[in-house]
């Protein structure tokens, strides 16, 4: 679903930064805009600033001075969150322990007053959605991680909010069900069309459910983009290697070419630099008998991983070289392979800051 | 056979220790119902010493229980959003709020009494009512409302309850009604316990702010056990013991039901 044709309220944080009490800055003041629909990730390491970047959205933490939230252009930044009409997952899901499943989800129709008959109507449409049926009566200590996710987002969305809120949905639960609840997850935001604001530490999740991610670190913005630019073209080291595998190379350049220990690698683009940070991602290298290859190294080690093996091959460029190659390769560690890499693989990283 | 040497050997110690704390029960509450202590159970058995205190002390037994559910009152009424307050908002201050309430644990009751008394002392209307009392079994019991509600809201992450409850539209008192206090139910009933029987058996705070016409079941046992005759001041025990067991244990009760559910 485009963002055109989407649900809900757009949202726009202006300057907004966070300062705690004792002086630290969990967030530096930030702009940021999210479209009618979009589905926007936070995306960094654990005190990043992107949790506080949601509270500060959802109404929880109010920004530093100067800092403003908008939603649909209305300035909201000094209503609290209970009239600002979000439905926020907690990581800890934050459900009613004195609540039946059923009467969780409908808590937020009760507060508005909603008549008891279509509040049950509209429950039974969220248990028939979130495939929770027949926990309707259970308490919540009954219910298993994966379920107590489903039962918080099916809480949230029951109130038709305008922005939908989720601080780390699935960092609680184990890695099979993660998986699993992700797809779900993942269907579920598309069919809802609603906007959304996801935080997650977990890459994959930010690349599968982002249209937008916003990769942070320390307090800071570091790129805004979507899964694809931020995947193929990092702005920094930092984010290259955050987000998936990368080659992290340092080498001198000399007409157009990387002047590696293993080889002479060609470049795109701008050449009149005379020295660069390159990544490249470890699939994008291609393994070939070592006579005809460019580049060349040594194998160290060999992992076998099923779809694919990761070979570290040494001697190519200044560290160790990760190469992620066909199943079918035989490899051995000790052998001397050939290496060869797309110039458009090779991605020059802006000098650091 | 050495374990079960070992057994009977605990089994008696246990008895003797139980035997040792049981038997002075057991004994002033039969002088109460003996016609003559001196002259033992042989004098016969009679009510008319409990008769008699309830004739004496009815008066002092009702005020006793009006001061101990009014003080219960007034810690819920204050004590509970208080302990919400403390522990949402945490921080320096907080924890130096939460020591000022705690601190009648540590000061003696004829401290705080004597504080009230050259304080209020002047008022005299103030003075002379049972309010005075209450205002006494107020200050000391509290901490003991408030700490465990607070020990409560540390174990169910009441702060993220309530986010999750303000996330949904629900208001401030709305959130308190409706997930805040339900959830804090085990701790507000253990709370609740203790305040009434520490206001049913508060001494001596309770000493030094009474008045003649202001006397509670602990002042009145003093003062049948320094006036009249044993059988009297044992009858007086008879009572209280009757008076507060069944309460204890309708508590207790109430409170493991909550727990198991």
């Amino acid at each position: 679903m485009s963002a055109q044709a989407g649900h809900g309220a757009s949202v726009r944080i202006e300057a907004c930064g966070k300062t705690f009490a004792d002086g630290t800055r969990a967030l530096e003041p930030a702009t940021l805009e999210i479209a009618r629909g979009e589905t926007l990730v936070l995306l960094g390491p654990s005190g990043c600033g992107k949790t506080t970047m949601l509270r500060i959205i959802a109404g929880l933490e109010l920004p530093d001075a100067g800092g403003r939230v908008l939603f649909d252009g209305k300035d909201m930044t000094a209503v609290p969150i209970e009239r600002r009409n979000v439905g926020m997952v907690f990581q800890s899901y934050a459900l009613f322990p004195n609540m039946s499943v059923s009467d969780n989800i409908g808590y937020g129709l009760k507060i508005r007053g909603v008549p008891e008959k279509e509040r049950a109507a509209r429950v039974a449409e969220l248990v028939a959605l979130t495939n929770i049926s027949g926990l309707e009566n259970r308490r919540i200590d009954q219910l298993s991680g994966g379920q107590r996710q489903r039962v918080a987002l099916a809480r949230a969305v029951a109130i038709r909010p305008g922005i939908l809120l989720l601080d780390e949905p699935l960092t609680a639960l184990d890695a099979a069900l993660r998986d699993r609840l992700r797809g779900e997850l993942n269907r579920l935001l598309r069919a809802l069309g609603i906007t959304t604001i996801y935080v997650t530490h977990d890459q994959s999740e930010a690349m599968e459910l982002g249209d937008r991610v916003v990769v942070m670190q320390k307090g800071k913005i570091a790129q805004i983009g979507t899964p694809r630019e931020i995947y193929f073209t990092p702005n920094s080291r930092f984010v290259a290697e955050f987000i998936g595998a990368a080659n992290i190379v340092e080498a001198a350049i000399e007409n157009g070419h990387l002047v590696l220990p293993g080889g002479r690698q060609p470049i795109d683009g701008d050449a009149n630099i005379s020295a660069a940070v390159a990544m490249i991602r470890p699939e994008t290298i291609r393994v070939l008998a070592a006579e005809s290859a460019p580049l060349s190294g040594v194998i160290d080690s060999v992992s076998f991983i099923g779809d694919r093996q990761r070979l570290v091959v040494s001697g190519v460029s200044n560290r160790s070289l990760t190469v992620d190659a066909p199943n079918t390769v035989r490899a051995k560690s000790g052998e001397r392979i050939g290496l060869s890499i797309s110039p458009d693989a090779v991605r020059l990283l802006p000098p650091e800051r | 056979m050495r374990d079960r040497l070992i057994f009977i050997g605990q089994f008696i110690f246990t008895l003797l220790v139980a035997g040792f704390l049981v038997v002075p029960a057991i004994l002033s509450i039969s002088a109460g119902v003996t016609v003559n202590y001196f002259r033992g159970i042989q004098s016969g058995v009679t009510l008319q010493w409990v008769a008699q205190v309830w004739e004496l002390y009815a008066g002092t037994i009702l005020l006793s229980f009006v001061v101990a559910f009014a003080t219960l009152a007034a810690t819920l009424v204050t004590g509970v959003p208080a302990a919400y307050a403390l522990h949402v908002r945490g921080g320096r201050l907080s924890r130096i709020v939460e020591e000022i309430i705690t601190l009648p644990l540590a000061i003696p009751g004829l401290a705080i009494a004597l504080a009230l008394l050259l304080t209020y002392g002047g008022f005299g209307d103030f003075r002379r009512s049972w309010l005075f009392i209450l205002v006494g079994h107020v200050i000391f019991t509290m901490p003991f409302m408030v700490r465990s509600v607070m020990a409560v809201f540390a174990t169910v992450d009441i702060k993220t309850l309530d986010e999750g409850a303000a996330s949904l539209g629900a208001s401030p008192w709305r959130r308190f009604r409706d997930v805040i206090v339900p959830n804090a139910l085990p701790g507000i009933l253990a709370g609740s316990l203790m305040v009434v029987t520490l206001s049913l058996g508060e001494f001596n705070l309770t000493w030094m702010l009474h008045t003649p016409l202001t006397k509670t079941l602990p002042i009145g046992l003093a003062d049948s056990y320094a006036s009249m005759r044993l059988e009297v001041a044992s009858a007086y025990t008879l009572i209280f013991f009757v008076m507060i067991i069944p309460l204890l244990v309708a508590m207790q009760l109430f409170a493991e039901k909550e727990q198991k559910r």
